[in-house]
């Protein structure tokens, strides 16, 4: 049946379009970045981006950030947190909260766990996005996903300035999410309200130098 | 399409109800001049947008002109990487094989995530039928979904209910699916949000079954995307074991590297963000992460029609942003409900005719409800030339009947109905003299024949609707 149909919707597809004219090249005359060739100004512009989208920036060196997260966790009340494989081993040992290996929790239990912390694949600059591929310290979609708070650390040499030099480096074969700020809704008269199925709180922390 | 709105009077008497709720008059203005205004802002920050737009028009074109080979190399990519691939021919057999995917799993519940294919087709409707609850998950879909009632807006489909009929509709129905909503619930839009993310989670945390769409599909890696805002649709990509996505078959690009234009005119556009908060793209099924069974349901229901017209085949390049609702006159008096489909406002008074074709009252009075002001065009970002292809379809509807014809009389009626309104006309004209400049007589590019420059593009007067009225209409009583 769905067989037949596909010899059908190609064949249909076929008639439509055969005898049309062909479709010239596709002209790129688009900027491939906006922002300066700058390394420090795209790294302001992430920051910029990402607060204006409502997630809570922060930045340190790679020997304060242990204790900025710990900090971050304990400010925002978590006592338990995922911790994804190949996160640096030095960082939850700096946290009061209780880290929580990610050993194929269920959507369930992971409802259970206060927050999350994770490295990323890269960041945007003109957008304020960062990527997560699933790579080392990320973990799969569901532990970003399900508890309500995500703090997501950057180096700087992660931050491309825009989408398309994002894309290049990124793997399709991967399974990607793309986050733009806490989740949002505009659903009710317009009016935003943050927070909705993902996490309502998401801390980024930008860091100079090897982690 | 749809069984759901099949008997929907037609364009004038639908929009003349819509017009008398004045709660729903307000909301629509508010919103579509909100949205608007903000979009405005977002594209000014791109200095490029124009070449952005004239690529992904034309990245468009070129899939639509080899749309057989495209849709063959994503069903090799998906195939490649773990999915399963289904070809649709109609809304029937879409949702035929959806029931029998859905039923194979032994469940009788599944979660969705916004999708106009799905509501094309009816789908929640047939699965309904075969004792199969299909649960939305987006908040404006929720709110639809409960109140059983029919989405206005592609972006906002609740655009036309206020807090205070929220708060009623969560209070009296979400307890009859599941968790009720909590006591002393207020108006207040994040209590609003609060009750639905409670009413949801649970649901999100069972389900073995989601159901999705797509904004893009990949042919070169297979790779599928889900724009969204709320964090629903990457609960549904997510947690399910078996997922189940359906796409128009017009959906699909070339190439990864083609998203780089996308990524930046869709967020714009439509929620004229920088970028929306949630993208989730997969290809396939990945090992451990996510669901262990992909399907991919490829659908054509009319399609392939539209692609056969020469002019009216632009409007497949549509990216469903919704920035021509939000400039639109008659969509801004008329609402959502008066276009009788899925997809309202101008890229609807285009899409639908050409889907479902011009054989009911309601589908033939669609290319007449419209002051052909142009503002639509001029946002669009795909480029789609929406009065030219309403007036090829006004050809097209007239020719078919002949005077006095139930359907010629039906698409006067729209037509009477945009003359009667002063404001409508005045609006248009107004938008139209500022776009006029943008309206090139013919397109440009080398090549006497080209994909979409094969005929002359429709004049565009000071008032277009006047003048095409007085063309078509002399001597004539409405
Ligand atoms: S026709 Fe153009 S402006 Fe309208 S929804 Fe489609 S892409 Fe957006």
């Amino acid at each position: 049946m769905s067989r037949d149909s596909r010899e059908r919707i190609l064949s249909r597809i076929r008639s439509a379009v055969g005898g049309a004219p062909e479709a010239p090249e596709v002209p790129r005359a688009y900027l491939s970045r906006h922002a300066p060739e700058d390394p420090d100004a795209v790294l302001d512009l992430l920051h910029e981006n990402l607060a204006d989208y409502r997630a809570h920036v922060h930045r340190t060196d790679g020997a304060g950030l242990p204790a900025l997260i710990g900090r971050l966790l304990e400010e925002r009340g978590a006592r338990t947190v995922v911790v994804p494989d190949g996160l640096p081993a030095r960082w939850p040992a700096a946290w009061a909260a209780e880290p929580v290996p990610d050993t194929g929790l269920t959507a369930t239990a992971l409802d259970a766990v206060d927050a999350v912390v994770t490295g990323c694949a890269l960041a945007v600059a003109e957008t304020g996005t960062i990527v997560l591929d699933g790579g080392p310290g990320q973990g799969r979609r569901a532990l970003t996903l399900v508890p309500d708070l995500h703090v997501c650390v950057v180096r700087e040499d992660q931050v491309v300035a825009s989408v398309p030099e994002a894309l290049p480096r990124l793997d399709p074969l991967r399974a990607l999410t793309w986050i733009s700020g806490p989740s949002a809704t505009s659903d009710i008269e317009l009016d935003r309200v943050e927070g909705v199925h993902g996490p309502r709180t998401l801390e980024v922390v930008l860091v100079r130098g090897p982690v | 399409m749809s069984g759901i709105f099949v008997g929907m009077p037609a364009f004038p008497k639908a929009a003349r109800e819509a017009v008398q709720d004045g709660t729903l008059r307000a909301n629509l203005r508010h919103a579509t001049h909100t949205i608007r205004d903000k979009r405005a802002r977002a594209v000014a920050e791109l200095a490029d947008w124009a070449e952005l737009r004239e690529a992904g028009k034309r990245i468009k074109d070129r899939t639509l002109r080899h749309l057989d080979t495209y849709l063959i190399q994503l069903e090799e990519a998906v195939t490649a990487a773990g999915g399963t691939v289904h070809w649709a021919a109609d809304a029937a057999e879409a949702n035929r094989i959806v029931t029998e995917l859905v039923k194979a799993t032994g469940e009788s519940e599944v979660v969705k995530v916004k999708s106009m294919a799905t509501q094309e087709i009816g789908l929640n409707e047939h699965l309904e039928a075969e004792g199969i609850r299909a649960y939305e998950t987006d908040l404006a879909e929720l709110i639809v979904q409960l109140g059983e009632d029919r989405p206005s807006h592609i972006l906002v489909p609740a655009i036309h209910r206020n807090r205070g009929e929220i708060r009623d509709i969560f209070r009296e129905e979400m307890g009859k699916w599941g968790r009720q909503a909590p006591d002393g619930l207020s108006d207040s839009p994040a209590e609003l949000a609060e009750a639905a993310r409670l009413h949801l989670r649970e649901k999100f945390l069972r389900a073995k079954v989601g159901i999705s769409g797509a904004n893009f599909m990949v042919a070169e890696t297979g790779t599928l995307v889900v724009v969204e805002s709320e964090g629903n649709g990457r609960m549904c990509l997510t947690l399910p074991e078996t997922l189940i996505s359906v796409v128009g078959i017009e959906k699909v690009v070339p190439t990864w590297r083609d998203l780089e234009v996308f990524l930046q005119t869709l967020p714009r556009s439509s929620t004229a963000e920088r970028m929306n908060p949630y993208t989730s793209t997969w290809t396939g099924t990945t090992d451990g992460d996510g669901p262990k069974t992909f399907h991919l349901v490829l659908l054509d229901n009319g399609r392939t029609d539209a692609l056969a017209d020469e002019v009216g085949r632009q409007a497949l390049r549509c990216i469903r942003c919704s920035a021509c609702l939000n400039v639109c006159p008659v969509y801004e008096r008329a609402g959502g409900h008066a276009y009788g489909s899925v997809y309202p406002g101008p890229i609807g008074a285009i899409l639908t005719p050409q889907l479902r074709g011009t054989t009911s009252e309601i589908d033939a009075s669609l290319p007449y409800a419209s002051s052909l002001c142009g503002a639509c065009y001029e946002v669009c970002p795909v480029a789609i030339d929406i009065p030219e292809v309403l007036v090829h379809l006004r050809e097209k509807v007239a020719g078919q009947g002949g005077k006095g014809h139930r359907l010629e009389k039906a698409a006067m009626k729209a037509a009477g109905w945009v003359l009667d309104r002063p404001d409508v006309l005045a609006a248009g004209e107004r938008l139209a003299s500022k776009t006029r400049t943008l309206h090139p007589r013919k397109l440009p590019g080398p090549g006497a024949r080209q994909w979409t420059g094969s005929r002359d593009l429709p004049e565009m007067p000071a008032a277009p609707f006047r003048d095409w009225w007085k063309k078509n209409r002399t001597g004539d009583d409405a």
